[in-house]
């Protein structure tokens, strides 16, 4: 209201003239970017959510919809749950262990942008170049695998031969490993001005009526911190639930619901599979609309102690 | 109890009734002791260093060792990414890594004609729609990107018939993506600075709107401007999702498909991508902590 109020002065400004013409000259401003998101943004959402409720040959069905009784895909689904659950609760975890241990440092000294870059690297420029670091690592030739078997002796360890099916980083559950490394960093970006915004007045408060520091994180800390908590970690989950780019230069064939969707959209030998993407692209998306609106819900708790 | 408070702030020294062994005031907020921080900041440095350092470390690897012996070290392989005779293999990476640098420009183009003067005309004449503008700037977090590409690829089939298939039109897709990176640092700024009230004053001040733009509200935005290119660029290199499904060689698809042939070629230059986005990104860090120091009444005095 008082913002709108601010720019009246501004189109009066311009003189006695004409304010109407002005305005739908402005408006006229904003088409460029609004054309660029329909055809870019709007266009391919509305197509791929869409394409699932067409045929190969371009008439309406529901037939695509029998995607979902596919038991791979069932486990697919489940799988890529399953590993956005773990790496989300262990990268929260993790996360805002690190969090805290930054609230000891200078938050303008070179530690903490040093900490802030690199966490921004690996949460958002990681794919496929954390994966080739961790073929080194973990891999089938890796440092640590290789250590494990030529130096302790382990000829069939934990990585080389992960639940009878070979190396541990080429199936679904190993992916954890590197998924980590984009999750912790992530955890840090968002959850760090949460942590930061516990103002020392309530430690002091908590210590003159007579508080310990256990007392300070069950009735201040924990309770002022769980909504930031939670929605970091469902922003986790859902960062893990839509990455690609790592899980496809490790497994070749399917494994995640991403994985299916490339494979669908690649297959030159089954028609209709390209409209099973479609099916698997509004699976995704009604998945990330539930998530989003339980993590707009706990940011709306959370701001409530930011300011 | 009000005697207390100022003990708790003035850290250390002077506090004659509590008796810890030395130093320090007793800690009664969340931050946790130098040590225990230090502990755990070291515990994750080393568990976040480790498949770097692996990585670096493999780079240096000379041929695989027969059994029972120790890997031979040099720096054969950054001799071979330079040498002419290897240009074949490398084709890929080094096709990629150009067009990614061109589709990085284009990008950074469609971010600073499009989304920028539409950010800065409803701040200016819009400020109901500036939710509207968040909301829709932030869509393609939400949506996953492999998602987007199912409708990108028919939407490609009309751009390849109009542009030709070039891998530069990718810019397009991509500039989709940079959007919430773009828009925050951009966003941000815009809040800290009344674009409305100094676009006033030039303007009572004579300038024209050309004037004001260009002399009043692009300086001030220069910050969140140039965070924006920065982090724009970033997310452009380390595309993959997009140009893999729209089948075009980008830096990463150029990296993951050089890899199958050279490991080692893929990985030196993994590596170094890495390395030069953390000094790109330190540089924005630079930008927002220097930020704070500077009282903006002078940079407003200096601009126009």
């Amino acid at each position: 209201m008082t913002a709108a109020a601010t720019t009246a002065p501004a189109t009066t400004t311009r003189g006695v003239g004409k304010p109407s013409r002005r305005r739908g000259a402005v408006w006229l401003g904003l088409t460029p970017f609004a054309i660029y998101v329909l055809l870019f943004l709007a266009i391919p959402a509305v197509l791929a959510v869409g394409s699932g409720f067409f045929s190969s040959t371009g008439s309406f069905t529901f037939a695509n919809f029998s995607a979902f009784a596919d038991p791979s895909l069932q486990t697919d689904y489940l799988g890529t749950l399953g590993l956005s659950a773990v790496t989300a609760v262990l990268g929260a975890v993790i996360g805002a262990l690190i969090c805290l241990a930054l609230l000891a440092t200078s938050p303008t000294g070179f530690l903490r942008t040093a900490i802030d870059s690199a966490s921004s690297v690996l949460a958002q420029f990681g794919g496929i170049m954390l994966a080739f670091a961790f073929i080194t690592l973990v891999g089938t030739e890796g440092v640590i695998t290789q250590f494990l078997q030529n130096n302790l002796g382990l000829t069939n360890n934990i990585l080389n031969s992960f639940n009878g099916q070979g190396t541990a980083l080429y199936q679904v559950a190993g992916l954890a490993m590197p998924y980590l490394y984009f999750q912790i960093p992530l955890m840090v970006l968002t959850f760090m001005p949460a942590m930061e915004g516990l103002k020392a007045t309530w430690g002091e408060a908590n210590a003159t009526l007579g508080g310990t520091r256990f007392t300070y994180w069950t009735r201040v800390g924990f309770p002022i911190l769980a909504p930031a908590f939670f929605g970091s970690l469902i922003l986790l989950f859902a960062n893990s639930f839509s990455s690609f780019a790592t899980a496809a230069a490790l497994i070749s064939q399917g494994g995640l619901i991403s994985l299916d969707i490339r494979n669908s959209l690649t297959s030159e030998t089954e028609i209709g599979q390209q409209n099973v993407a479609g099916i698997l692209a509004l699976e995704m998306v009604v998945t990330m609309i539930i998530v989003m609106w339980v993590y707009s819900l706990l940011e709306r708790r959370a701001s409530r102690w930011r300011r | 109890m009000t005697a207390a408070l100022p003990r708790v702030g003035t850290s250390g020294a002077e506090s004659p009734r509590v008796s810890r062994p030395r130093s320090a005031a007793p800690r009664v907020g969340a931050t946790p002791s130098k040590v225990t921080s230090r502990v755990i900041l070291i515990i994750a440095g080393v568990l976040f260093l480790a498949p770097l350092v692996s990585m670096a470390a493999f780079t240096f690897h000379v041929g695989t060792p027969a059994a029972g012996q120790a890997q031979a070290l040099g720096f054969q392989n950054y001799l071979n990414v330079f040498n002419p005779a290897n240009e074949l293999t490398y084709d890929p990476l080094f096709q990629g890594i150009q067009n990614s640098l061109i589709i990085a420009l284009f990008t950074v183009v469609i971010i600073l004609v499009l989304l920028l003067p539409a950010m800065i005309l409803i701040e200016l004449q819009f400020p109901k729609l500036r939710r509207v503008m968040e909301f829709i700037c932030l869509i393609p977090i939400t949506i996953p990107t492999v998602v987007l590409v199912v409708g990108f690829v028919p939407v490609y089939r009309t751009v390849g018939q109009i542009f030709g298939a070039t891998p530069y039109t990718l810019a397009f897709a991509i500039g989709i993506i940079c959007l919430p990176y773009a828009f925050r640092p951009i966003a941000a700024n815009l809040a800290g600075v009344d674009v409305v009230i100094l676009s006033e004053a030039a303007r009572s001040l004579g300038a024209s709107w050309a004037n004001v733009l260009w002399r009043v509200i692009l300086p001030n935005l220069r910050r969140g401007i140039l965070s924006a290119i920065l982090l724009t660029i970033a997310v452009v290199l380390g595309e993959y999702t997009i140009a893999s499904f729209l089948s075009q060689t980008t830096f990463q698809t150029g990296l993951l498909q050089v890899n199958q042939t050279d490991p080692y070629a893929g990985i030196i230059f993994a590596l170094f991508a890495m390395i030069f986005v953390f000094v790109l990104l330190l540089i924005i860090g630079r930008i927002g902590t220097v930020r704070g120091g500077r009282p903006s009444p002078r940079r407003k005095s200096r601009t126009s």
